[in-house]
């Protein structure tokens, strides 16, 4: 398989910021590949790097093959959803969608049965005739993957695309997306700081913190196994123990990683498979399809603990807020992370 | 029970002005209506009914021999707008303030572009305090400089000769309609100072325009292919248009209304604004001065609904 984009130590400064740094990705052709993190973290100036809107100040970015430092957005087989959609508002929808084709000169009647075409994909066949002014933003979101998807690039940047929509149309227009990847093999690039789209989404994922990857990954690999502790912060919520807890427990003093639905309310007796720590409830939160419970340990640190309300809700004895219990996991669950050398020192 | 006592004696204490304001606050068309009227009366007395009774001298009747106007009604004035004297006026005018528009256009837009899209901070500062300061100054102090400048042995005849172009200054010069005799008495020179005049009206709504255009529509544009110059003609021109629009509404409509740099620069002859002063004020012939004021309205109002057909303002 050939690479679809390949960044090789590519960094991009803005004054004293390193907003990207020293970073080396590559993207399979045909995959789809996020770029989680959180804001500021270099992800979406990773994506316009790609686009060709920013330059790198150091490193080499190949798209398919080809170096593409030096060459403007309109000579690069790549195409962009926008975060804010960036639909033409003079322009019916249409005219947006065949404008790419327009500008590189392709015949009136082709480019416009083209984006007929491609509006068809996004399911807003005959809405041609209307301005953008006139959609919703979930028609909009759709204008702008249809303008993009009629150039038939290889690579599609989406930047955020999902942001603005509310939770259901998002999780509608997620199942889309992905279907759409499906059907057309193209390399998509997914920018997003919501770590459940990435993971529902992506073939793999890479995480961003402060300019720099801490891990690239399958998004079960990185939800099983984080490599850093921001990783088994940012995607999905953990526990991430350190220090006197972890040489106790794993005989080692780096910190691990043990997720709270991996935790168990002790019953009997310990086996040498699990290991235990005790401390005190103090918050117990109901969140539907689980209850989260927060521990504080003896040594005054917090612990959570998520259960599937099926179990919690069949147990003998509810818990109370200031109960004393012992919290128990096996001992496979834990995770050791290494701690990211370079981005802890800045 | 007196338990609700305190509140009673609070709710009275500040009873009226409680009262007035949540009735404001259940009635907001109330509240807008006191805070429109006054200055809606001033606009509708002042400017439109002074506006209207001005016109409405238009249609009374000057008589000659006694230099005296007379309450008889008659459409004399505004057929007489189609004498070919006056109509020579009006044509004069407006061919010229055509030209000011276009002239001023394509000056300021490069202006306001890189007003709008290159500077940040103090430079954009420098920008607009640069062009609205020759604003500041007195308008006829301006007006009588270009005088000198332009005139014959004056700076800008001079620096022509200097740079060897005196050929092609004569050459301009000699072409009927836009020449002159020197460039201080040609309608090129009279169209420069216009311009001089009334650009920064031109730059300012144009760099609004500008300045509302967000970034991503153009690297939307270049981002699906198109070069430079196709995102111009194709995306920043078509949204730029009202600012174009706007400002080209100042600068026809303060050409149209001008008495002062035609008398001072370029060839003999009124145009429609020295013509309405000439006519009030030395001839005192108030009707026909009404009548050539409604000239300048009714191009305008023409000019709007053509640019507004043209789709200019579907943007805003």
């Amino acid at each position: 398989m050939t690479l679809a984009v390949q960044f090789t130590d590519v960094s991009r400064v803005f004054g004293d910021v390193r907003a990207v740094d020293r970073v080396s990705i590559d993207i399979q052709d045909g995959e789809f590949f996020s770029m989680l993190g959180p804001s500021g973290s270099g992800k979406t100036t990773c994506l316009r790097l790609i686009a060709g809107f920013e330059h790198p100040s150091a490193g080499s970015i190949r798209i398919h093959g080809v170096e593409a430092v030096g060459l403007a957005p309109y000579q690069r087989d790549v195409n962009t959803v926008f975060q804010d959609y960036a639909l033409f508002p003079h322009m019916n929808v249409r005219d947006n969608v065949a404008y790419g084709l327009k500008v590189k000169g392709v015949g009136k009647s082709e480019r416009l049965n083209r984006a007929e075409e491609a509006l068809g994909m996004v399911a807003l066949a005959g809405y041609g005739d209307r301005k953008p002014a006139q959609l919703s933003g979930g028609q909009r979101q759709r204008v702008a993957l249809a303008r993009a998807l009629v150039n038939r690039p290889r690579v599609l940047l989406l930047d955020e695309p999902l942001g603005a929509l509310d939770l259901k149309l998002r999780e509608q227009m997620q199942g889309e997306l992905k279907k759409l990847q499906r059907q057309l093999g193209i390399t998509f690039i997914f920018v997003t700081h919501d770590q459940t789209e990435a993971l529902s989404m992506s073939d793999r994922v890479a995480v961003f913190n402060k300019g720099r990857i801490e891990q690239v990954d399958t998004p079960r690999n990185l939800y099983m196994k984080p490599a850093t502790p921001f990783v088994a912060e940012f995607v999905g919520t953990s526990n991430v123990l350190r220090g006197e807890i972890a040489q106790r427990l794993t005989g080692s003093a780096q910190p691990f990683s043990i997720r709270p639905e991996h935790i168990q309310f002790a019953e009997g007796a310990a086996s040498s498979e699990h290991v235990e720590l005790s401390g005190v409830l103090h918050d117990i939160q109901y969140q539907g399809a689980a209850t989260r419970f927060e521990l504080k340990l003896d040594n005054g640190e917090n612990l959570s603990i998520s259960q599937a309300n099926s179990q919690w809700e069949t147990q003998a004895q509810p818990l109370t807020l200031g109960q004393q219990v012992t919290a128990r996991w096996p001992r496979e669950a834990m995770v050791t992370l290494h701690d990211n050398a370079a981005t802890e020192a800045r | 029970m007196q338990i609700s006592t305190p509140i009673a004696v609070a709710e009275q204490r500040q009873g009226v002005m409680n009262r007035l304001s949540s009735l404001l606050y259940r009635k907001p068309n109330l509240y807008l209506s006191m805070l429109l009227i006054p200055p809606l009366v001033w606009f509708g007395a002042i400017y439109l009914g002074s506006l209207l009774n001005l016109l409405w001298q238009g249609v009374y009747t000057f008589d000659d021999f006694s230099m005296t106007v007379l309450p008889e009604l008659t459409t004399a004035n505004f057929t007489a707008l189609f004498q070919p004297a006056n109509f020579d006026i009006i044509v004069r005018t407006v061919s010229m303030a055509i030209a000011v528009s276009i002239g001023s256009a394509l000056i300021a837009f490069p202006i306001a572009y890189y007003m709008a899209r290159y500077t940040t901070g103090k430079t954009k500062a420098f920008f607009y305090i640069a062009v609205m300061m020759p604003m500041w100054a007195s308008y006829i102090v301006k007006a009588y400089a270009w005088t000198l400048l332009l005139a014959k042995g004056g700076v800008a005849q001079w620096f022509v000769e200097h740079m060897g172009l005196t050929p092609l200054l004569q050459f301009i010069l000699g072409i009927p309609g836009v020449g002159g005799s020197t460039l201080s008495t040609s309608h090129l020179g009279r169209f420069f100072v216009f311009i001089y005049i009334w650009l920064p009206f031109m730059i300012l709504p144009i760099q609004a325009a500008l300045e509302r255009l967000p970034p991503s529509l153009l690297q939307a544009s270049s981002d699906l292919g198109a070069r430079p110059w196709q995102t111009f003609v194709q995306v920043i021109l078509p949204l730029s248009i009202p600012g174009i629009a706007a400002g080209s509404i100042f600068t026809f409509s303060l050409t149209l209304g001008d008495f002062i740099v035609p008398q001072l620069i370029g060839p003999p002859g009124y145009f429609i604004g020295s013509m309405v002063y000439a006519q009030q004020g030395a001839i005192g012939n108030m009707p026909m001065a009404a009548a050539f004021t409604l000239v300048p309205i009714v191009l305008i109002a023409i000019y709007l609904s053509v640019v507004k057909r043209l789709g200019a303002f579907d943007a805003l």
